[in-house]
């Protein structure tokens, strides 16, 4: 069976305002990010869906040492999404200096920011990034 | 399948070194071979162990050129890829072939040559280690990964930070004290005081830079054959008793990442194997790339409750002379990680340990060993329980 949903596929669509995983017809499951078979079952059973972008910071990190090409600080966080997956995130609409582990927990909304490319990066790629939309 | 020992053990010094990948594994390839009391013409296999030699040197087909510069040409000669578990795997196929009868006598290990690279590749090729699509392009380091793990861990058990902090600073500087008395260590002769760890710069909160291992350059080598040949070899046989490896995806695939499932799976297969359990082991080399890593392996491995590590490192029982010696090398934190050598690394130790070769920092009576490698995103871990044959 062909890979349903690969990452040009999931890329093109969040550039065109759709955050989208997969449902597994075997045992309702939410996978994200895409990958061959349901995290959940093993199931190749799936349909590409729309994910509500809903999600809350499980953990995160403010990067002091950037990676190359990037410019600290910025924050890291593994965000779990309501549909039950896990994704990798960058924090962006606060200020890296203040984040404290008080936002684990926050609430928040998935969406993407363009990366730049080098010589590694096997063509175009993106980040998916998480707003908190909850006050404190 | 038969049973497996480990004759001849070889480690450079690990740091800084002007010798390439090749020229620092065949040091140590010689060596270990010299030591086994075996000979060249003895070797039916090479593997070896290699992270990044591609990029950090321009070398591809890294073992077969390892195999020629040590007369080996004509002999099958394969890398072992798994990021930082590299050597561990190496050495783990090796046991699977001489085990299986296929082979009697295979030379093992990893090298790897970090330095040589300016830091903004270094950055760049360690964030290879996390899934390409969907996590290097946040700029997630390879501090940062585990960083998002010690504030998980923090809030999943409801430890104030500053006492999971000091849990970490204290596995540091007990690095850092057993680093200081062994000579192949990268920070040997180094001390390190807790005022140095906590003052030390913020790499990605809540990890210091004593919080990291450095970066390294280095090779080491083993000389794999059945337990028969090495019962002719040498009075002190280490047997290969138990051995495990798993496997994950992205990071974030792994959800809860203070329990990592293909650790927990992979170090069950290996205490499955050799009838033991975590209570009956003497002395760990356990994946310590950072402090948190060590506290949540040590529970990984079943040492201690999911939650407790950090309070064991607190006491001192993970101390040479605690309840279970972790690390008594300096681990990859003080002796220092050239990624594809480390596994290998990590099994001379625990071999030196059981023959009671290990001076000032030997573990008392030592008889069972294991090792603990985890490379990229807990992608690539592997486990190997040693244990005396005499
Ligand atoms: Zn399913």
């Amino acid at each position: 069976m062909e890979y349903i949903l690969t990452s040009k596929k999931f890329t093109e669509a969040l550039k065109e305002g759709k955050f989208l995983g997969l449902k597994c017809h075997q045992c309702s499951g939410y996978t994200a990010p895409p990958q061959k078979v349901c995290s959940q079952c093993g199931s190749e059973d799936m349909e590409i869906v729309e994910l509500s972008r809903q999600g809350k910071v499980r953990t995160f990190t403010v990067i002091h040492v950037a990676a190359e090409g990037y410019q600290a600080p910025y924050i890291v966080a593994l965000i779990e999404l309501e549909e039950g997956p896990w994704v990798t995130a960058n924090i962006i609409n606060m200020d890296p200096e203040a984040a404290t582990m008080d936002i684990i927990g926050r609430q928040g909304k998935i969406d993407y920011q363009d990366i730049i490319t080098d010589i590694f990066s096997g063509g175009e790629r993106i980040a998916l990034t998480f707003s908190l939309t909850d006050s404190t | 399948m038969r049973e497996v020992a480990i004759v001849g053990v070889a480690m450079t010094k690990f740091g800084t070194s002007e010798k390439t990948q090749v020229e620092m594994f065949a040091e140590a390839a010689m060596e270990a071979i010299n030591e086994s009391g075996l000979g060249l013409k003895d070797i039916q296999a090479v593997n070896v162990g290699n992270a990044d030699g591609n990029i950090e040197e321009g070398q591809a087909v890294i073992a077969p050129m390892c195999a020629a510069d040590i007369g080996l040409s004509g002999t099958p000669a394969t890398r072992f890829e798994g990021a930082c578990a590299s050597g561990t795997i190496a050495i783990r196929d090796a046991f699977i072939w001489v085990a299986s009868g296929f082979y009697d006598i295979v030379l093992a290990g990893g090298t790897e040559r970090q330095r040589i690279m300016s830091t903004p590749l270094a950055t760049r090729v360690m964030g290879m280690g996390v899934h390409s699509r969907y996590e290097t392009p946040t700029g997630l380091s390879f501090p940062g990964i585990f960083a998002m793990m010690a504030h998980l861990y923090a809030s999943k058990y409801g430890i104030p930070l500053p006492e999971l902090k000091e849990a970490m600073a204290r596995v540091s500087f007990k690095a850092h004290k057993h680093g200081c008395i062994n000579p192949k260590a990268q920070f040997y002769g180094k001390e390190v005081t807790m005022q140095m760890i906590y003052d030390s710069a913020m790499v990605a909160s809540p990890i210091q830079v004593f919080d990291c291992c450095p970066i390294s350059d280095g090779a080491a080598a083993v000389v794999v054959t059945s337990a028969d040949i090495a019962k002719r070899l040498t009075d002190k046989p280490v047997l290969i008793v138990g051995t495990g490896q798993g496997s994950s995806g992205a990071v974030c695939s792994q959800k809860d990442i203070t329990r990592i499932p293909a650790r927990e799976l992979s170090a069950k297969r290996a205490y499955d194997m050799a009838g033991l359990k975590p209570e009956d082991i003497d002395v760990c080399e356990l994946h310590d790339c950072f402090t948190i890593a060590e506290i949540v392996a040590s529970e990984g491995l079943g040492f201690f409750e999911p939650g407790q590590g950090y309070k064991a490192a607190l006491n001192g029982d993970t101390d040479i002379g605690g309840k279970i010696a972790i690390n008594p090398s300096g681990g990859i934190k003080a002796k220092g990680h050239p990624v594809g050598a480390t596994g290998a690394a990590q099994v001379y130790e625990i071999v030196k340990q059981l023959r009671g070769e290990c001076g000032p920092r030997q573990v008392e009576g030592a008889k069972i060993g294991m090792t603990d490698t985890m490379g990229g995103s807990f992608a690539s871990i592997g486990h190997l329980i040693l244990k005396r044959g005499w």
